[in-house]
């Protein structure tokens, strides 16, 4: 994927992980209620939040993101119950450890959309994406050999 | 012979650097390895051995072979250049130099490999006697004269002077470049130094290891010892020895998918890795003790039957002082030569 | 510390004669006073065994390996050690059943990397006596204090407590070890700014051979293949090939252990570019601590690790994002 198409302007790739159950469906309904988004946002379809390893953000980093984010049910509405609480967690720590490796701690961002709130669903990319093209490419996370 | 002050050597330095890139056993966060000299290098004159060895700079970690890029059902090769940069790699023990001979025989042998021959044409190597011998060193036993290092160029450091000598055509060239720094030195205080190390050198504890044993026709006695199972016991299957050792040449070629093509390269491997030489059958060494004796077996006999006797260890002691559980070839050394002496 | 290795010995003896175990994992003997290997030990074997302020490898996970074995083995563990031991034990790699422990007293570990460093070189021997170490060199007699010399571990000690034996050894006598905060170093991180942090790691992890020696060596790390072994993982390298390939070895092993690490420090003590591995593993646990509660892996039996585990109360993780200082 190539992200500066256009000298001068800065086109972020975006990476959105989004549970089946809610925030898929939220970013469908984003869809066929009309509402814009950023077009570089590009969502994978997981089955829970929780299937999202650690390894996953930082795959979507090396293969060239500047954002990656993570949405899924809102805590309690978990399609099974609980899996959004693990990945609550998990995302806390990994996202700490990252600040702490001195890496952009803006460029990843966890948020809990449900199937109805297709109005949030595109707020949240066009707010999250105006954070990335304001911090620009992402370099220290990035791997050289897929740049080329 | 020529000789400088230390104090100067920065000058000598920037000298050689003017004419070509200049690697040297250079200290960073905490740890001396060679690196590239800038005017800011905090450059270690004194460290003995790097961590990492001068083979490094012959047959890098990884090294990018042939890139592929696919369109439609068309396939484009590219090979990688190979590399052009003049170097001279400064600082190298008696030991690693040693290691290159070791090395040559594998990689300049034919087929020769061009990615390593290219770099040890384009490098002008610079050794330094050793003056205060560690503890872990044993190259005496491999017929190494620590006080006398073979290279391009042979450097000795006596009271603070640091002595000059070209051994070659290209430590020729190389000493034109920089005669101008220098002055004439004494040879006789240089030999002063060189009794003084060998004397050390002869007291060392593992100065003694007997490779009297270690012969090709041992080969089957050797293989079946009973004493791999308890040598190999401890071992954590990581590669540190492996990855610290001047003279282990093995590799493994591998393809990255980058998104937009293939790129081939080779990175070291170790044979105490599990998945190393992995078959579409499975691995021919399934535990850690056959992995285990293949690296000491190939360091002590296959080599040597296929090299005319020459070890492919050189007693740099970076194992013995690197194992995580110190287990090492002077202790395997000792263990299997043991019987024969008996 | 020489008291306790003789009763040591004695009681390897005495457990091997009366048949409660067939073999005794330890320390043995090497070239050097510094050099121990450990070592499966049966009766006639025991004459190299040693313990002395070299013994610093955890010798938990080898268990793992004794346990699918016939019989019973004896193992030493120190108190920091019983913490891995015990992990193992609530990880079902380890039989307990199979194990017989004896506690060992341990006065603090020594760091031969440390000794080097204070310009000492050439040492063919080390004596301890009280809290000063003689040390012997081809280049004359050196010393140096005790306290100087420790391993990073044990200047954070955890304690003189066993939170898993069969018997004790100990000689009763007072010391201290340790008494440094073991989160100083990661709080001076999470104070710089992250430029500074950046160059920080890119310095350390820059040095990394991936030879996967911390792993290797790790009591946590106990997969019966790892993700960057296995080739259909797509993530499987042998080398550091690229500057990211070094970040994410070291951020995901330090993640696959997050809840799990005890801080046994094996990881920095075995890594033979002297990378402070623990510092990540650190601040896994001082966030854990901060964002979860007190916790300490290994502790005990019963409670949950913190990463499989949740409450309904925890903390976005926006709260990095929100937490002050530069971005």
């Amino acid at each position: 994927m190539q992200v500066n198409e256009k000298k001068g302007e800065f086109k972020p790739t975006i990476v959105a992980f989004c549970c089946n159950w809610c925030s898929y469906a939220g970013a469908d309904l984003a869809g066929t209620s009309r509402l814009s988004y950023p077009a570089n946002v590009k969502i994978i379809r997981v089955p829970c939040s929780c299937r999202v390893n650690p390894m996953f953000i930082l795959r979507a980093f090396q293969r060239g993101a500047d954002g990656v984010i993570l949405c899924g049910c809102h805590p309690g509405d978990c399609h099974y119950s609980t899996g959004n609480y693990y990945a609550r967690r998990r995302m806390t720590m990994l996202f700490s450890m990252l600040d702490y490796l001195g890496i952009d701690r803006k460029r990843t961002r966890v948020e809990w959309v449900s199937a109805a709130e297709g109005t949030k669903f595109a707020a949240v990319m066009n707010d999250f994406a105006q954070t990335i093209t304001e911090l620009g490419e992402n370099v220290k996370l990035g791997d050289l050999r897929c740049k080329e | 012979m020529l000789k400088l002050s230390l104090n100067r050597v920065g000058d000598l330095f920037a000298k050689i650097a003017e004419a070509q890139a200049l690697y040297l056993p250079v200290e960073k966060a905490g740890q001396v390895d060679y690196d590239k000299w800038t005017a800011d290098a905090k450059v270690s004159m004194d460290h003995l051995n790097t961590a990492k060895s001068a083979k490094d700079l012959f047959f890098p970690q990884v090294e990018r072979m042939v890139d592929f890029k696919m369109e439609g059902k068309n396939i484009e090769i590219k090979p990688h250049a190979l590399s052009d940069e003049k170097f001279v790699l400064f600082g190298v023990r008696a030991c690693d130099m040693k290691s290159m001979e070791v090395l040559d025989k594998v990689f300049l042998a034919e087929p020769v490999d061009s990615f390593y021959a290219a770099r040890r044409m384009n490098g002008t190597v610079v050794t330094m006697a050793c003056s205060e011998p560690e503890e872990s060193c044993f190259c005496n036993v491999f017929g190494v004269d620590a006080a006398e290092p073979a290279g391009d160029v042979v450097t000795w450091k006596v009271d603070g002077e640091l002595y000059w000598k070209a051994l070659t055509e290209k430590g020729e060239a190389l000493t034109e470049q920089i005669k101008a720094l220098m002055e004439d030195g004494d040879e006789a205080k240089v030999e002063e130094s060189k009794a003084a190390v060998r004397e050390i050198m002869g007291k060392l504890p593992l100065a003694n290891l007997n490779l009297a044993p270690f012969q090709p026709e041992k080969l089957n006695e050797m293989f079946n010892s009973p004493k791999w199972a308890k040598l190999s016991e401890a071992c954590l299957g990581c590669g540190t020895c492996t990855f610290v050792c001047p003279t282990c040449q093995c590799y493994d070629i591998r393809d990255y998918d980058t998104g937009h093509g293939i790129q081939r390269f080779r990175c070291w491997d170790s044979c105490m890795y599990s998945d190393f030489t992995m078959m579409a059958h499975g691995t021919n060494r399934p535990d850690q003790m056959q992995r285990f004796r293949q690296r000491f077996m190939h360091k002590l006999i296959y080599f040597p039957s296929n090299n005319d006797g020459m070890y492919s260890c050189v007693g740099c002691g970076r194992c013995v002082s690197k194992c995580p559980i110190s287990m090492n070839i002077a202790k395997v050394i000792k263990a299997l030569g043991e019987d024969k002496d008996e | 510390m020489q008291r306790v290795a003789e009763m040591m010995l004695e009681r390897a003896k005495a457990l091997l004669a009366d048949g409660t175990v067939n073999r005794v994992v330890g320390w043995e003997m090497g070239e050097f006073f510094y050099d121990l290997t450990p070592a499966v030990f049966t009766a006639d074997g025991l004459d190299k065994f040693v313990y002395n302020g070299f013994s610093g490898a955890n010798l938990s996970k080898y268990m793992i390996k004794e346990c699918a074995k016939d019989g019973k083995a004896l193992v030493f563990l120190k108190p920091c050690d019983t913490y891995s031991f015990n992990q193992l034990i609530n990880e079902h790699r380890v039989d307990r059943e199979k194990v017989y422990i004896i506690g060992v007293e341990c006065r603090g570990m020594i760091d031969i990397r440390k000794i080097r460093d204070m310009g000492i070189k050439g040492v063919t021997a080390i004596r301890e006596e009280g809290e000063e170490l003689i040390i012997d060199t081809i280049y004359g007699e050196k010393k140096c204090a005790r306290k100087d010399a420790l391993l990073e571990k044990c200047l954070c000690c955890k304690g003189q407590e066993f939170v898993v034996y069969d018997e004790l050894l100990t000689t009763g006598e007072a010391f201290t070890v340790g008494g440094n905060n073991r989160f100083a170093k990661v709080a001076e991180l999470e104070a710089m700014t992250p430029g500074e942090r950046f160059a920080f790691w890119r310095n350390e992890l820059s040095k990394c051979i991936r030879c996967n020696a911390c792993r290797n060596v790790c009591p946590a790390c106990s997969c019966l293949q790892c993700v960057f072994d296995n080739p259909k993982s797509g993530i499987a390298s042998k080398a550091n090939a690229d500057d990211f390939e070094e970040n994410m070895f070291h951020i995901i092993r330090a993640f696959h252990v997050a809840g799990r690490c005890t801080d046994c420090g094996e990881c920095s003590r075995v890594c033979p570019q002297g990378i402070p591995l623990h510092l990540l593993n650190r601040k896994f646990i001082k966030d854990v601590n901060e964002f979860y509660g007190e916790f300490q892996a290994g502790a005990d039996n019963t409670t949950k690790y913190p990463l499989t585990n949740f409450t309904k109360e925890d903390v976005e993780p926006s709260i990095v994002t929100n937490r002050g200082g530069e971005n």
